[in-house]
């Protein structure tokens, strides 16, 4: 029998709005296979974006979606956690979204360890508004606003919010999607703040500019890049630079999560301890 | 001097990003945000090109556009941002601090709707709901008068020490290209020289900023800018008048088309303004006095130019593009204010054109129709053309 995507997509919305082979509905199809291996219903899932190309995803997808303001699902997402932790709440941002106006969000979710699983799609540009540089356009790449090269150095989103204190921290890219739908799978299954970054191409804002127009070019520009944890400490100091370490980078899970350790302590105060 | 004008077809947004580099603007902070975008795309680049000796920062958002900005302007530099809807909404705080510092920033906002729902088409509920602000607001017509606007407003808010917004429909000016005269830059370095200022953080003469400040002084501070918001009135007709001998075109803050011996006068702000006139035309071929204002000079609000404007004994009906929900349109509401104690004028409120929804001629004729026939209400917000 073929894979049922319907299950969890809206058909009335299709077609999409994406640039053929942008890297987004690699994305959303694992996210799609994820929730179809983990058996997740979909009236149990709340799926929260904010503002940019893959910030359009839930609208896709059949489901509780919330489409919310430039930088803020997390913020939304923490409040829908709070008050149904019964219920998966999957946050999927861009980078500009997610680690610009949305940074300080980030790393407090992280911080706190609350039960929410983010997908960022990072294809190191804002898309939607026309290919302005974001917070992980790599030093010296083209930009709408940097025509002669980026001056500011980029972030790397894994060890930023690992740093933050995420307890789960993974980094998948869309050369893999069987590797990614694997890693997504894990990351769902964390009890804590996930985090998976997604290597991704926008081809027709970043690539366009920097000599990968074609999606394939970009694609395989990532895969070359991309090497698993132990082969990337393998690499010379000058490769590491040049290439990114992915699957799960790093998990924690004696930490305590908040919602949980939330919920003791109203219990114990209904209890009289 | 040579005042020869080169005619360039440019958008809105394009108009208003030659404005700053010909007033030789130093600082320029932003955040991506459509559809204001090429604004400063087209800043980044006249930077990079060298075209413009200009710091421009991409900032995390709108609110540190902002807060740069302010910093910036803070040390004396001629300093500019643009945004949009979301954008502006988030500066909110800040946009409140540059006045309060009186530092004389200039934006570009290119008028969209806010969210939720979403949308990314124009209304100017955005830039209305910064009215009490203390920002100066300015409503543009046609791309022409973005770039004569952006020019004056510079000019204006380093007078009188005051942040001005240049304000403009989103996709019909923002996207739109018509044909606009740029100035020799001699005329434009005549018109608008450098900044200079005392207030400023100076290392030569150090100075401090943002103190607290108790209840025996705070008044005075706001009573300080009410008093600049008095003087920019007559600021404004003086820059106005000097770039009108400089180029021949006169900004005014209240565009009027058949108003003198007008029965009847619709008033809008931005571009719903050319249905307005066609509507006139269309009335008065019927022999009817109908007539039309477009308000340019929103903050401070024009109250003299009105009541001089507007005939005794005529109805007037405010269509606004914003709804203070439970209250009524911002223009009308202000409008009805100033026509309060005149029982020969009488003032009708609509709101029309949300979210991008289009005011066509026929939009206007109905406004015409209702005063006429009656069927408006006086005291009731009038919702033109929307399903009940
Ligand atoms: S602009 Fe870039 S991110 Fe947006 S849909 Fe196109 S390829 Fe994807």
């Amino acid at each position: 029998m073929p894979f049922d995507y319907m299950t969890y997509l809206r058909e009335e919305k299709l077609p999409h709005m994406w640039c053929p082979g942008c890297g987004i509905g690699i994305v959303v199809k694992a996210m799609i296979h994820t929730f179809t291996d983990l058996e997740w219903d979909p009236s149990d899932i709340a799926i929260i974006s904010g503002i940019g190309c893959t910030s359009r995803a839930p609208g896709y997808m059949d489901m509780n979606t919330l489409h919310t303001t430039h930088g803020r699902a997390l913020s939304f997402a923490t409040g829908i956690k709070m008050h149904r932790h019964d219920k998966h709440v999957v946050v999927i941002a861009g980078d500009g979204d997610m680690s610009a106006i949305g940074g300080n969000h980030l790393i407090h979710a992280a911080r706190r360890n609350i039960n929410i699983n983010v997908i960022v799609n990072n294809n190191n540009i804002y898309g939607m508004t026309g290919g302005q540089y974001s917070p992980t356009t790599p030093l010296g790449a083209k930009a709408a606003t940097a025509p002669y090269g980026n001056l500011e150095p980029s972030f790397d989103l894994v060890e930023l919010v690992k740093g933050a204190g995420a307890s789960f921290v993974a980094r998948g890219h869309v050369g893999n999607g069987r590797q990614l739908n694997t890693i997504l799978k894990k990351a769902f299954d964390h009890k804590g703040f996930s985090f998976v970054e997604v290597v991704s191409n926008c081809h027709t804002q970043f690539g366009r500019r920097n000599k990968m127009a074609d999606p394939m070019n970009m694609i395989s520009w990532i895969s070359d890049r991309a090497k698993p944890m132990k082969k990337f400490e393998a690499l010379s100091d000058e490769d590491k630079t040049r290439c990114f370490p992915v699957g799960v980078i790093h998990e924690d899970v004696s930490r305590p999560e908040y919602t949980e350790t939330y919920q003791e302590l109203i219990d114990s105060l209904n209890n009289g301890n | 001097m040579s005042v020869r004008l080169e005619k360039v077809a440019l958008t809105g947004n394009q108009a208003l990003a030659h404005a700053v580099r010909m007033a030789k603007t130093q600082v320029v902070a932003a955040y991506p945000i459509t559809p204001q975008t090429s604004v400063v795309e087209t800043i980044a680049e006249f930077c990079a090109k060298g075209e413009m000796d200009a710091h421009f920062i991409q900032t995390e958002s709108e609110h540190s556009s902002m807060s740069a900005c302010i910093g910036a302007s803070m040390t004396g530099a001629r300093t500019f941002t643009a945004t949009s809807s979301q954008g502006l909404a988030l500066m909110h705080e800040m946009l409140h601090w540059a006045v309060g510092a009186r530092t004389p920033i200039v934006l570009g906002e290119v008028n969209r709707a806010l969210a939720a729902p979403w949308t990314i088409l124009s209304d100017q509920s955005d830039s209305m709901a910064q009215r009490d602000t203390g920002w100066m607001q300015f409503y543009c017509g046609n791309n022409q008068e973005v770039f004569d606007t952006a020019l004056l407003a510079f000019k204006l808010c380093e007078a009188v020490l005051l942040p001005a917004m240049v304000v403009l429909d989103a996709f019909v000016l923002s996207h739109s290209v018509e044909g606009v005269l740029l100035p020799h830059q001699e005329l434009v370095n005549q018109y608008l020289p450098l900044r200079e200022t005392l207030a400023k953080l100076d290392p030569d003469e150090p100075h401090a900023f943002g103190g607290m400040m108790f209840p025996d002084v705070f008044m005075e501070q706001r009573f300080k800018i009410e008093e600049s918001m008095d003087i920019a009135r007559g600021v404004i007709m003086e820059c106005a008048t000097e770039w009108d001998a400089l180029t021949g075109r006169l900004l005014k803050p209240l565009h009027c088309y058949h108003t003198e011996d007008a029965e009847y006068i619709v008033m809008c702000l931005g571009t719903a303004f050319g249905a307005a006139m066609q509507a006139v035309d269309q009335l008065r071929s019927k022999g009817i006095k109908a007539g039309a204002i477009r308000m340019w000079q929103y903050r401070p609000f024009p109250t003299q130019e009105l009541i001089d404007t507007i005939p005794d004994t005529s109805s007037l009906a405010v269509v606004d593009r914003a709804v203070s929900f439970g209250c009524g349109g911002p223009v009308g509401t202000e409008t009805k204010a100033i026509f309060s104690g005149n029982n020969q004028v009488k003032v009708y409120n609509y709101i029309a054109g949300l979210g991008g929804r289009e005011i066509r001629s026929s939009s206007f004729e109905k406004v015409f129709s209702g005063m006429m026939e009656n069927t408006a209400s006086q005291n009731k917000i009038n919702w033109l053309e929307v399903r009940q």
